[in-house]
């Protein structure tokens, strides 16, 4: 049988063009799809699996009764992860952190956090991918390298895609990569500005300046030469549809959201020259999703914490690497990620010392280490529900081949009912 | 089995302007009294109260892209502004742009029990619906952004208004909208070239078509498929001093053809362009007065905090540089646009308080209550819980006289609403809050309590002070079910979403699959909105 126009929920491009061929419930190809997403989608695990209490095999009743009675003995439990699960199961985690009086976190705080931060300070003109492939004639990736983790963005969307007034797609683009250190994206530049690793806001500042006709009384700024920059920023001034594309190179580099307010503002003082708009490379498929329903639900994007009984919201402590860094949270519900492999050595040890219950279709690190596994079904392969694009454009996953196993949502709703009773 | 019993009834659909009348409720529906078995009925005894229709917000911003990228990039708009969780109901924070269980309780505990979404872009249509979804205790829908669409200012060029019919009628079934949302035509599309238009026959670049055509071709379309509201017009201009003449020109450009023009209040500034705004109210009213054709909401300015939320984007970047207050854009693919600017509205500020001279002198200027409704413009004007405040306004002359000394004196020197006497009465309020949008809407079934309606009815003490009287119901039921006890939630209730699905002929998706892999960089099959995604809905039919 043949899937057509599926999307593909691996990284935040949620590609919906992606055709699956499926034999005896497996997926056995997949075309117009990336490497990622070709080792996503065919190493999907569909068969039954059971969950595990103490590493030992439950009935899901049991392992259901295991989850919630940790959750309602805790202190300070700590819902985390969401960005690999649809919207579904997202407004499922909010909905029992606010039940519980729980801490809420996304894997936001780990990677686009300080993005959020700085758009609370500074706005942000923006546009769907789209408007991209269309218009845009001048493409800057600032901090990342979508040639290696989001592999057919530049097909898609931004360099090569041909659009309306691109018809000839790349040829009708100038594209411009800064970075610390030459990469995949950067050989594929027009322009490449290699800057001092820790420097982007020297940079950004600089160029802001030369905006406002400021003569600055240097020759480089952070390894640039001002006359780059003066070229630069003459490109960004001519050009009929201009984009920065930013990544975890501005976002988790000396500065934080101080870099993404500064690179916004740039990008809003463009628009008295001519269209220009930025936008974030979301990495995980539904990380963009898990900012919409935490913000629709209580106000705030990540970093909400519910002890009062309302949200409240303050990046660095309420997140998740703080809360167990500072060892206040006793009891975590993981859902979706795998925090022990990418949290810092004091996080991750609090994680393993505290009860942990993971929801993920796959074994990881974290669910190595977890008291409760519950294995759920894989949202976009064998269960069906809603992720958001990294421009926020919201689509629907699809059920490509059956599983036995119960969603993130049904999961999150018996422990929502069990924690009630 | 439900009966309210000896209420002082408003229901001007059905003519009962304070008569006490019993209500009686069955199944979610109001019923006659005379086929009634009231032996085991339920009684609420409403002596002394007043008893009115559930009220019904034609436009407000209150879900979707739009209003969330407001919540996120507000974090000082919520933190003051939080509320606890209950045996009942959910938390939440917000002030101007609360958290949707916070709107679907807010809305109800003023008596609230439908609000119609005033804008959404039919490509992020999917997302409106989730956060309906998460709007508990109200009925809803969404209106559909149309006025910059790259499909129908195609057939407008190509002189297919036919095929415009048929696209219109598909994308309202595919995104479950409600109506036809225009929102300045032309000159969101205009914006993608940092451009704008400023009057009526300007041309969209690469098209070569005017607002007139869209606009003119969208009210044809709207009245050929008997849709129950009217095409709702955000026109050109908006927010800028000498639109009033832009404004009339529209109503006027429709020649007849019936329409709704949302916060006129934002498109009644006389003055010339680029110089001090003055009222325009006059010159509005008698245009709206002249053509009974003609519904529109006023936008009332509240003072105090606010977020300027459209999808007009050019405005926005306006605002944005007016105030040097933090701005969003989002340019939305072949559709739209939009943006989102806090504001502040100061009883001080020249401009301001002519914006909040101009929003009651509307109202009291249009003769017919039943063409002029109640709204902030949510959160544009000022959020919409601030609605009873407005009501005080039009009911108590010397409340607007006192709160007239307190603006700006050279606006207040000039403000022609010193010289407006008229007070509303109880059931004009009954109609610019409910049966008069109902019947703007097309819902039939709302806005009255006659036989066969919802049982949506709110139940309010009699108080001198109208708006305490109005902020905190004495009681509210929602589809015959007591939801609100003394301005509190006591039964959280998932609402309807109203949508409608005119016929189309099929034949336009080959076109349709042809436009996308043209315009989108998604397929057209994962564009409509599914049936699953909405738990509770009702078609709403077509003429």
């Amino acid at each position: 049988m043949r899937v057509e126009n599926v999307v593909c929920p691996f990284c935040g491009c949620l590609c919906d063009d992606i055709v699956a061929e499926v034999e005896d419930n497996r997926i056995t190809a997949v075309k117009e799809v990336c490497s990622s997403g070709r080792s996503f989608f065919l190493n999907a695990r569909t068969e039954a699996t059971r969950p595990t209490v103490d590493g030992k095999e439950v009935e899901w009743p049991e392992g259901i009764d295991a989850a919630a009675r940790i959750l309602t003995d805790s202190a300070c439990p700590l819902i985390y992860g969401l960005s690999s699960t649809a919207s579904e199961a997202q407004r499922k985690a909010v909905a029992l952190a606010d039940v519980l009086g729980a801490s809420i976190d996304t894997t936001s705080s780990v990677c686009h956090g300080p993005t959020t931060i700085g758009i609370q300070n500074q706005g942000e003109p923006t546009c769907t991918l789209g408007e991209i492939k269309h218009r845009a004639d001048l493409v800057v990736f600032w901090g990342c390298n979508p040639a290696e983790a989001h592999m057919r963005h530049f097909a898609r969307y931004s360099v090569s895609a041909r659009g309306k007034l691109t018809p000839q797609g790349r040829r009708d683009r100038t594209v411009v990569v800064v970075d610390v250190r030459p990469t995949a994206s950067s050989r594929k530049a027009d322009f490449f500005l290699q800057v001092r690793p820790g420097s982007d806001y020297e940079v950004l500042t600089a160029l802001r300046a030369l905006l406002k006709d400021e003569t600055l009384e240097v020759t480089e700024v952070g390894g640039v030469s001002v006359a780059q920059l003066a070229d630069l920023l003459e490109r960004m001034k001519g050009c009929r549809f201009g984009v920065i594309f930013f990544g975890m190179g501005v976002t988790q580099t000396g500065g934080k959201h101080l870099n993404i307010a500064e690179l916004l503002a740039l990008v809003a003082e463009l628009n008295a020259y001519t269209r220009f708009t930025a936008m974030a490379m979301r990495g995980h498929g539904n990380v963009a999703g898990a900012d919409c329903v935490l913000t629709w639900q209580t106000g705030y994007p990540f970093a909400v914490n519910f002890a009062r009984g309302y949200p409240q919201y303050n990046p660095g402590e309420f997140t998740a690497v703080d809360m167990l860094g500072h060892q206040e949270a006793d009891a975590a519900l993981i859902i979706a990620s795998d925090p022990i492999a990418h949290f810092p050595r004091r996080a991750a040890d609090q994680l393993r010392r505290i009860p942990t219950i993971v929801l993920d279709p796959e074994v990881n690190l974290t669910t190595q280490e977890a008291q409760v596994v519950l294995p759920t079904a894989i949202y976009g392969v064998s269960a069906a529900g809603t992720a958001y694009r990294m421009d926020n454009v919201p689509l629907p996953l699809k059920k490509v081949v059956d599983s036995p196993q119960p969603t993130d949502e049904q999961v999150l709703d018996w422990i929502i009912e069990r924690v009630k009773t | 089995m439900i009966g309210i019993i000896n209420g002082e009834v408003y229901d001007p659909q059905n003519g009962i302007n304070g008569q006490v009348r019993d209500i009686w409720i069955e199944d979610g529906k109001t019923v006659s009294g005379e086929s009634v078995d009231r032996a085991g009925a339920e009684i609420i005894d409403a002596s002394g109260l007043v008893v009115m229709p559930g009220g019904v917000d034609i436009h407000s911003h209150i879900v979707g892209a739009k209003v969330n990228a407001g919540r996120k990039f507000r974090p000082e708009d919520h933190r003051d502004h939080v509320r606890s969780r209950t045996a009942v109901t959910r938390s939440g924070s917000g002030y101007t742009v609360p958290s949707t269980f916070l709107t679907g309780y807010g809305y109800a505990e003023m008596g609230y029990t439908t609000v119609m979404e005033a804008a959404t872009a039919p490509l992020v249509a999917r997302h409106t619906h989730e956060e309906l979804e998460d709007t508990p205790m109200l009925d809803k829908g969404a209106f559909i952004t149309m006025g910059n669409n790259h499909f129908i200012m195609k057939c407008i060029r190509d002189g297919q208004r036919e095929k415009a019919r048929h696209y219109v009628a598909w994308l309202l079934g595919a995104t479950k909208g409600y109506a036809i949302k225009i929102v300045n035509p032309g000159g969101v599309e205009n914006w993608k070239w940092g451009q704008n238009v400023g009057e009526l026959d300007d041309e969209v670049i690469g098209f070569g078509v005017t607002p007139r055509q869209i606009i003119t071709t969208l009210a044809w379309i709207n009245d050929e498929l008997g849709l129950p509201h009217l095409p709702h017009i955000h026109g050109i201009n908006l927010g800028q001093s000498g639109n009033a003449r832009t404004t009339v020109e529209t109503i006027e450009a429709l020649e007849g053809r019936r329409a709704h023009f949302c916060h006129l209040q934002f498109l009644s500034y006389g003055g010339e362009p680029g110089k001090r705004v003055r009222s325009g109210a006059a010159e509005l009213a008698r245009a709206v007065n002249e053509h009974p054709n003609i519904t529109v909401d006023v936008g009332q300015v509240i003072f105090g905090e606010a977020t300027t939320m459209t999808s007009d984007g050019p405005l926005q970047y306006r605002l944005h540089r007016l105030t040097g207050n933090k701005w969003l854009n989002d340019d939305v693919e072949g559709e739209t646009g939009g943006g989102v600017v806090p504001i502040q509205y100061k009883r001080s500020n020249p401009i301001n308080a002519v914006q909040w001279l101009i929003g009651l002198e509307l109202f009291l200027l249009i003769d017919d209550p039943w063409r002029v409704f109640l709204t902030t413009d949510h959160p544009n004007a000022g959020p919409f819980f601030c609605y009873p405040q407005v009501i005080k306004l039009l009911m108590d002359r010397d409340y607007r006289a006192e709160m007239l000394q307190g603006i700006n004196r050279r606006a207040r020197r000039s403000a022609l609403l010193a010289e407006l006497d008229r007070e509303y009465s109880l059931y004009e309020i009954a109609i610019v809050t409910r049966a008069g949008t109902a019947r703007s809407l097309g819902l039939q079934n709302k806005g009255h309590l006659g036989v066969g309606a919802d049982a949506d009815v709110t139940i309010y003490s009699k108080l001198d002070d109208k708006e305490a009287m109005f902020a905190k119901p004495h009681m509210v039921l929602k589809d015959g079910q007591i939801v609100v006890r003394d301005g509190r939630i006591v039964r959280e209730h998932q609402g309807r979403t109203l949508y409608v699905a005119p016929p189309y002929d099929p034949g336009i998706e080959a076109d349709l699959r042809t436009h996308f892999e043209e315009c989108y960089t998604i397929s057209f099959d994962n564009y409509p909105v599914a049936p699953e995604y909405l738990s509770r809905s009702e078609v709403i039919p077509c003429a």
